[in-house]
């Protein structure tokens, strides 16, 4: 019998009877951080970490919850249950859980870059080990995070010499808090969308240093924000909250922003392939580093990383879950888990896929049509 | 400003970079002009060349570059070709596969490396191999993506050809026309100096006028004017040209600013024909011969046939026997030598008609004038244009000289709508460059009794919120997957509209389409309610009459 196995309500432990990140209401659901495809609300009890508490009470509202420390042992029914840094957002958590000597690790969502804030990604060695694969293929390789923030760091330069309003787009609870504790000696003061400012006072609340920011009101003056640098969610990207920054220049923070087409199909002056995901290298790294036998790869290119895995002589397979969406459709619009859809965000909308342009029409048409006939 | 750094390959991928991403138009002139004032001359021209579509032969083809960087990465051939199916694009896969950046400085200048390419088809395998090798080697994650577009071609900058004169008139002080009409033609970018480019120098007989374009006119006809401002001639669907006889040479130009003299041998006829330093805007198009009565002195072939000629290196007795292709003039550019464009347009056209005249050669015509008193009436007479093989009509105001590129205002073009039948999504595609990662190039089907047959792939019509949605809709239900290819549950209906219908025994339906797109998504139809291959048979039989049996 596997210690861990898919089933309709999520990734399930029979002997432990509990659940790693339901999307169903669960009696015991152990989280593995607060990002909204993993962390839904309506289960009996819940264990966390101690960091992604306060941001389950904030998201979630109020339920049982159990905080621990990394490291900490928890026995339930018996399955000795343990987190350890996943390095993908604060508090985000990788969980081990033994059972007679067998242990199996569910990775949740992680990175192998230390940004800072979140922990550094801690190598579990176990005997199966379920990853993610949400940049699961070669192309995706990361920069350093110093020489991503250069560059932001110049592109603001560039905006405020024009006068310019830097927006960027970045995930309200992860990238948000690494562009502003990366960015706050640049500029002064930063302003945040509502969404993100709820995150960041939260997390100020628990304890985590960050720069101080304020927060983007309806009452503020456009010329308030020229030359400066706002951050907000994607959900704001392409909505009507964004008029008050008169001329701005739109900036993505997104793994996806490592495909040009991506940069230009969401209209954004600039794109930073920025993540709190594994790419390509790090995903080998990990899997390497854990030793297992066995690898159960998780939403994202799951076909393609344990095909390669395979090739590799490791015996991997897939396992069909339900956070950030399937295969593709992440890379389309959703991406990382959390979105408007937390409820948080006042903007509406899912994505930077609203913004229409005239574009499309325009490629199809040098393609073939403009060189022909009088026009 | 100092010149920071003329740094030539370095310089031309941030170049690149800025003008791929800024969504300004103001933006990217800056950034043309920043590079016209800072980069080397050598390095200037090639810029030009490049963003005027003049490119070096590929000397190295798509097959080697992935098998080379395969071999440098280690990676399947299948992985690499999922990758580059969720890239969609050959030269950024690549730029982004290979193994970490370079860390050496990289000095080399973009000419060097266009040279390098100029002449690297001359050596082998190997030397070919060792020179890319060494290039990937020393560049950066850009500069590779730029390289090997430099290489594979089908680069869309994001820049039109107008924004690279405004920015080289800016830098040079001279007028946008003069430098748009200096840098085309037929110059050599590997032998030309920037100076000499831009000042004019050197004698080039070949050299074009830039083309006046006309924008298009919506059913609101309070636009031009009073009617007797204004000439109507048909509107011809086939290839813009012009043609130059300029000392004993005949030139033809196409509007992608292509010379293609030698695809149409026929035109050689009417060099002995027109008087030296004259120079013709016209319609390439095939010419039936057989005699109709009719309005027209000519009857014209449906594009279909014009593309049978297209694209062929060698034209035989066979194909211009064929299609014979003619010219239809409506302008006159160029008269004794001299510039003609700021003469009015009935000047021009009474000099063009007594050329044509004179010339009187039967694949020679001059377009026809559309005599009529008001806009109702030639509404009426737009109506007919199908039966003439014609798209629609062309308004253009009597007193109006020749200007350069798209300008509002004397020139109009007013088509006539577009035939449109409803079809079901059937097969679906990863698109390319901003569309890369999403299915965005459909093939549609109707029906033939109780099957599916396809018959037209659009790509464009659609809003990118639609996109995504057709796009769901596909990764939620597909039923076979054939590499990149899609096969997709026959359930959501487009209303597909085309400019022209032609009898083809490449496609299995048995018709071409002219100009395919996507007019609306039919979210009220259902796949029980599209159009029939006998609907398109019926269209065929009424429009597409005029195609010679051969194709």
């Amino acid at each position: 019998m596997p210690l861990i196995e898919s089933t309709e309500n999520g990734l399930y432990c029979a002997q432990g009877q509990f659940y790693i990140d339901p999307w169903r209401p669960v009696d015991k659901a152990v989280i593995t951080h607060a990002h909204s495809d993993h962390a839904r609300a309506g289960s009996a009890s819940y264990l966390c970490h101690r960091l992604t508490l306060p941001l389950l009470e904030l998201r979630l509202g109020p339920h049982a919850y159990q905080a621990v420390e990394w490291g900490e042992v928890v026995y339930l029914n018996g399955v000795r249950v343990s987190l350890h840094p996943a390095g993908h957002i604060i508090g985000s958590s990788q969980v081990r859980v033994e059972h007679r000597g067998e242990v199996w690790v569910a990775s949740g969502d992680y990175k192998t870059e230390d940004d800072g804030l979140s922990g550094a990604f801690e190598a579990v060695p176990c005997h199966v080990f379920i990853t993610e694969s949400t940049f699961g293929l070669p192309i995706y390789n990361w920069k350093p995070q110093p020489e991503l923030l250069v560059s932001m760091e110049e592109w603001v330069r560039t905006n405020a010499a024009k006068d310019r309003t830097s927006v960027l787009i970045a995930y309200s609870l992860g990238k948000a808090q690494r562009v502003l504790a990366g960015l706050a000696h640049v500029v002064q003061p930063i302003y945040l969308h509502g969404a993100v400012y709820n995150v960041h006072t939260a997390l100020q609340r628990a304890g985590i240093p960050l720069p101080e920011a304020l927060r983007v009101m309806p009452d503020m003056p456009k010329g308030l924000f020229r030359g400066k640098l706002v951050i907000a969610p994607p959900g704001a990207e392409g909505s009507s909250w964004m008029r008050r920054f008169g001329e701005y220049a739109l900036g993505i923070c997104s793994g996806w922003m490592q495909v040009r087409g991506n940069v230009r199909r969401r209209n954004a002056d600039a794109g930073f392939a920025m993540s709190d995901h594994a790419d390509w290298k790090g995903l080998l790294a990990a899997v390497d580093a854990t030793g297992a036998e066995r690898l159960l790869v998780t939403h994202g290119f799951q076909a393609v990383l344990a095909r390669y895995l395979s090739e590799k002589g490791i015996e991997a397979g897939e396992v069909r879950t339900e956070y950030g969406e399937d295969e593709e459709t992440a890379g389309a619009a959703t991406e990382e888990s959390d979105s408007a859809a937390s409820g948080l965000d006042s903007a509406a909308g899912e994505g930077g896929l609203d913004s229409a342009t005239e574009e499309g029409g325009l490629d199809s048409a040098t393609g073939e049509g403009a060189a022909n006939g009088q026009d | 400003m100092d010149k920071i750094d003329t740094g030539g390959m370095r310089r031309f991928a941030t170049l690149a970079l800025q003008l791929g991403t800024s969504t300004k138009t103001n933006d990217k002139l800056e950034a043309l002009e920043a590079y016209f004032r800072e980069a080397a001359d050598a390095d200037k021209v090639w810029v030009i060349a490049l963003f005027s579509g003049r490119r070096p032969r590929r000397a190295v083809t798509t097959t080697q570059l992935w098998e080379w960087c395969r071999e440098l990465t280690g990676l399947p051939a299948w992985l690499f070709e999922e990758s580059y199916h969720t890239v969609g694009d050959l030269a950024e896969t690549i730029a982004l596969l290979l193994p970490e950046d370079a860390q050496v400085e990289n000095r080399q200048s973009l000419a060097h490396y266009l040279q390098r390419l100029m002449r690297l088809g001359a050596e082998d395998d190997t030397g070919k191999k060792a020179f890319i090798l060494d290039c990937w080697a020393t560049m950066n994650k850009d500069e590779r993506f730029v390289f090997n577009k430099l290489i594979t071609g089908g680069w869309r900058i994001g820049i039109s050809q107008q924004t690279v004169v405004n920015a080289l008139a800016r830098t040079t002080a001279e007028e946008a026309s003069v430098v748009a009409h200096r840098i085309s033609g037929d110059w050599d970018p590997g032998s030309t100096s920037f100076a000499a480019l831009l000042s004019g120098g050197g004698e080039d007989l070949s050299r074009p006028y830039p083309f006046y374009l006309a924008y298009a006119l919506e059913d609101d006809l309070s636009a031009p004017g009073r009617p007797d401002e204004w000439q109507a001639e048909w509107k011809w669907d086939g290839i813009r040209g012009q043609l130059i006889r300029r000392g004993d040479r005949l030139y033809l130009w196409s509007r992608g600013e292509e010379l293609i003299t030698d695809k149409f041998p026929e035109y050689q006829d009417f060099l002995q024909r027109l008087p030296a330093g004259t120079v013709l805007d016209g319609e390439i198009i095939g010419l039936g011969s057989r005699a109709v009565a009719g309005a027209l002195p000519f009857v014209v072939l449906p594009f279909a046939a014009l593309q049978t000629r297209i694209g062929r290196k060698n034209i035989s007795k066979k194909h211009l026997n064929e299609v014979p292709v003619g010219f239809i003039v409506y302008d006159l550019l160029e008269f004794g030598g001299e510039d003609w464009r700021n003469k009015p347009l009935t000047d021009r056209r009474r000099q063009l008609e007594s050329i044509v005249t004179a010339a009187a050669h039967p694949l020679l015509q001059l377009s026809p004038v559309i005599a009529f008193d008001n806009w109702e009436q030639l509404a009426a007479i737009r109506a007919t244009a199908r039966e003439h093989g014609s798209e629609g009509i062309m308004l253009k105001r009597k007193t109006s000289i020749y200007q350069v590129g798209r300008k509002r205002g004397d020139w109009w073009k007013w088509k006539i709508d577009p035939l449109v039948i409803d079809a079901v999504l059937v097969y679906a595609q990863k698109g390319h460059g901003r569309r890369s990662n999403l299915y965005t190039d459909y093939t549609f089907a109707v029906r033939a009794g109780d099957q599916l047959m396809t018959f037209a792939k659009a790509y464009s019509g659609l809003t990118d919120k639609e996109l995504a949605e057709v796009d769901a809709f596909v990764k939620k239900n597909s039923l076979e997957k054939f590499g990149p290819v899609r096969t997709v549950k026959p359930e959501l209906v487009f209303e597909i509209a085309f400019e022209g219908i032609a009898a083809s025994s490449r496609h299995k339906s048995g018709v071409a389409l002219r100009f395919p797109r996507i007019a609306r998504w039919r979210r009220d139809k259902g796949p029980e309610d599209i159009d029939t291959l006998d609907t398109l048979k019926k269209m065929l039989a009424m429009y597409g009459k005029q195609t010679p049996s051969a194709t």
